[in-house]
């Protein structure tokens, strides 16, 4: 187990390393483009030699990459084009906002995910089996910024009850999050409650369901003692990875609702080309990732005892 | 000889075979309605030229709101030919010029004047004519890579793998915002992006069908024979890995179009002026508070498709595990 463990963080730190190493390679493997981009188009040839003199970029490449690995490990990822500010600095409280949003989101998720799932699942084929399942379909359908602008016309100009965007300009409010919440989770429970379902499904056609249900135990020991458990496995990782989707999702979704979070960050980083800040945002989001993989990797081995104790 | 193989009913050819794996969709209620919406939307590129009721790029009235009708005075023209040979008179008799109506604005226009309803009918050529393309071009960089892994295993299983590891490892919608911003956005960039970022997932399945598949006694037999690899690869193992992958290819060209929605609705789509669904929501969101027509339309639209691709993988789904 533990090997196991070693080596899963072992492949989790060579990804994150040979992201770099590409993320790299596209961003800053041409230096003339990098003092274009920090100096502006209209700067003097002159100007870019000096900088690009003073900021080191006339070493070799490897020598180059060593020492923007080494400052990004302690935190120094540079400077931000747009916002002429420590990357860093801008960085942490969006990445704050965004850890709020998709910790609520992730949350109501995992609650109507699994609780759908399961009553799903519990009787496979009834009529409430195909309204949770035609209904996920349907739900998972409507990409993000579909739903965004449905639900807004819904609720901010029919029915005139939230927010339309979710500035939070004057200091935090709940309310502003409930739209954006709500998206996420339209579009992200439906999955969450399929991938229950047909574990569930699966476990109630076993021999030791079928034993407990026989031998005359109450249904709902049989379904929360016996099935659960092993049913219960499948839909973690399945959670563990939404993770990596809704950070898919956050981008549309900040956007949408103009909340200062690390999606719209990364989005406004890309569209300037401010090259520290992308660099930042994308590493920061593949660890997410790579993090939550490894997490549901480890985890699953854990729970699954046909695996942990082999 | 003929006596012998007289009973083994012919091989057909692997194109029908992939139909006849297709054409099961009829046994299943939810599949047929999903591909009666994709169909439907087929049809409605198909005919865009019949279907839509003005140009889809022409300004002909700003902000009119669903079901007002485009009256032009004679003289004006309307997609290059004067009102007077295309459009239908109405009344003649206040004014010294005769007064012509164009036709109706079934969903309104978007704030530069242009129908909706035509924009949306010709949005439909672009998402599908880019979603098929890009998840075609997808499944065979992934199809090669899978089989490559699958079969080969050895040091090619293991830099594949670890390559569509490494890729996999980004949040999708992260890896075609690097992409788009850093090569810029153009129909192809677009196709690149989308292969670049699902060829590693079709890869894991094709590899896994196919560690399953190489064991089997038809390839043994393939293999004695002395068959190519190549050969193996294509005529032996993948048409009886097509079952997975007819259903997968569904549910991604589902995503796909979500994709290129996405792409469209983030600002990074294909450049204006011709319609795509995703820049269209974009360009009038602003607007949606005071004009919901002009959003909510698009939005309909490819929802629709999306449920359309959706509804028929999950029907093929039903329908292969049924036998």
């Amino acid at each position: 187990m533990l090997l196991f463990i070693v080596r899963r963080i072992g492949t989790m730190i060579l990804t994150m390393i040979v992201v770099s190493i590409l993320l790299f390679l596209t961003l800053e493997f041409n230096s003339e483009n990098v003092a274009v981009k920090v100096l502006g188009p209209y700067s003097s040839p002159e100007s870019r030699a000096i900088w690009l003199e003073d900021h080191g970029y006339n070493d070799a490449l490897p020598v180059r990459y060593g020492r923007w690995l080494g400052n990004f490990i302690v935190g120094d990822f540079g400077e931000s084009i747009r916002f002429k500010t420590p990357v860093a600095k801008v960085l942490l409280p969006r990445l704050k906002n965004t850890a709020i949003l998709a910790g609520v989101t992730l949350a109501i998720v995992t609650v109507l995910g699994l609780t759908f799932g399961i009553l799903a699942g519990m009787n496979e084929g009834s009529m409430l089996d195909r309204v949770i399942s035609i209904t996920s379909i349907i739900t998972t359908s409507i990409p993000e910024f579909a739903s965004a602008v449905l639900l807004t016309a819904i609720f901010v100009f029919y029915l005139d009850l939230l927010p339309g965007t979710s500035g939070m300009t004057d200091g935090f409010d709940p309310i502003q999050l409930v739209l954006p919440v709500m998206v996420l989770v339209l579009y992200d429970f439906g999955y969450v409650a399929r991938m229950t379902r047909a574990s569930m499904a699966e476990v109630m056609m076993t021999h030791y369901i079928r034993t407990a249900v026989l031998k005359g135990l109450p249904y709902k020991t049989v379904i929360l003692r016996h099935a659960l458990r092993n049913a219960l496995i499948a839909p973690f990782t399945v959670i563990m990875l939404q993770i990596n989707w809704l950070l898919s999702g956050v981008i549309v979704v900040e956007f949408f609702y103009a909340y200062k979070g690390f999606g719209a960050l990364l989005l406004e980083a890309s569209l300037n080309q401010d090259i520290f800040l992308i660099e930042a945002c994308a590493m920061v989001a593949v660890f997410v990732a790579v993090a939550t993989q490894t997490i549901s990797d480890l985890g699953y081995t854990y729970l699954n005892p046909r695996i942990r104790f082999s | 000889m003929s006596d012998i193989t007289a009973g083994i009913p012919r091989k057909e050819p692997a194109i029908i075979q992939w139909l006849k794996a297709f054409a099961l969709i009829r046994e299943s209620i939810v599949g047929m309605i999903g591909a009666g919406i994709v169909i439907f939307w087929v049809s409605v590129a198909i005919l865009a030229d019949v279907l839509a009721p003005f140009p889809p790029n022409s300004t002909l009235r700003p902000l009119a709101f669903p079901g007002q009708e485009l009256v032009l005075p004679a003289g004006q023209k309307l997609a290059n030919q004067p009102v007077e040979d295309i459009c239908a008179q109405i009344y003649e008799n206040k004014s010294p010029t005769s007064t012509y109506n164009c036709g109706t604005f079934w969903l309104g226009t978007d704030h530069i004047g242009r129908d909706i309803l035509s924009r949306i009918i010709y949005g439909s050529r672009t998402v599908l004519f880019y979603a098929p393309l890009a998840t075609l071009a997808a499944y065979i960089v992934g199809i090669v890579m899978g089989l490559a892994a699958g079969y080969l295993r050895g040091w090619a299983d293991d830099v594949l793998s670890f390559v569509s590891n490494v890729i996999l490892s980004f949040p999708v919608l992260v890896l075609y915002v690097i992409i788009i911003a850093t090569v810029g956005a153009s129909g192809l960039n677009i196709v690149i992006a989308i292969v670049f970022a699902s060829a590693p997932g079709i890869m894991r399945i094709v590899r896994g069908l196919v560690l399953d598949l190489r064991n089997r006694e038809y390839v043994f037999a393939a293999q004695t024979r002395g068959e190519g690899i190549w050969r193996i690869m294509l005529v032996e193992i993948l048409p009886n890995a097509r079952g997975p992958l007819i259903v997968d290819s569904c549910v991604r060209i589902g995503y796909v179009t979500i994709t290129i929605g996405v792409l469209g609705f983030l600002g990074l789509g294909l450049p204006p002026p011709d319609p795509d669904w995703g820049g269209m929501i974009n360009e009038t969101r602003q607007m949606a508070m005071t004009f919901p027509h002009m959003t909510v339309f698009p939005c309909f639209a490819i929802s629709s498709l999306v449920l359309g691709f959706n509804l028929l993988a999950d029907g093929l789904r039903e329908v292969s595990l049924r036998d």
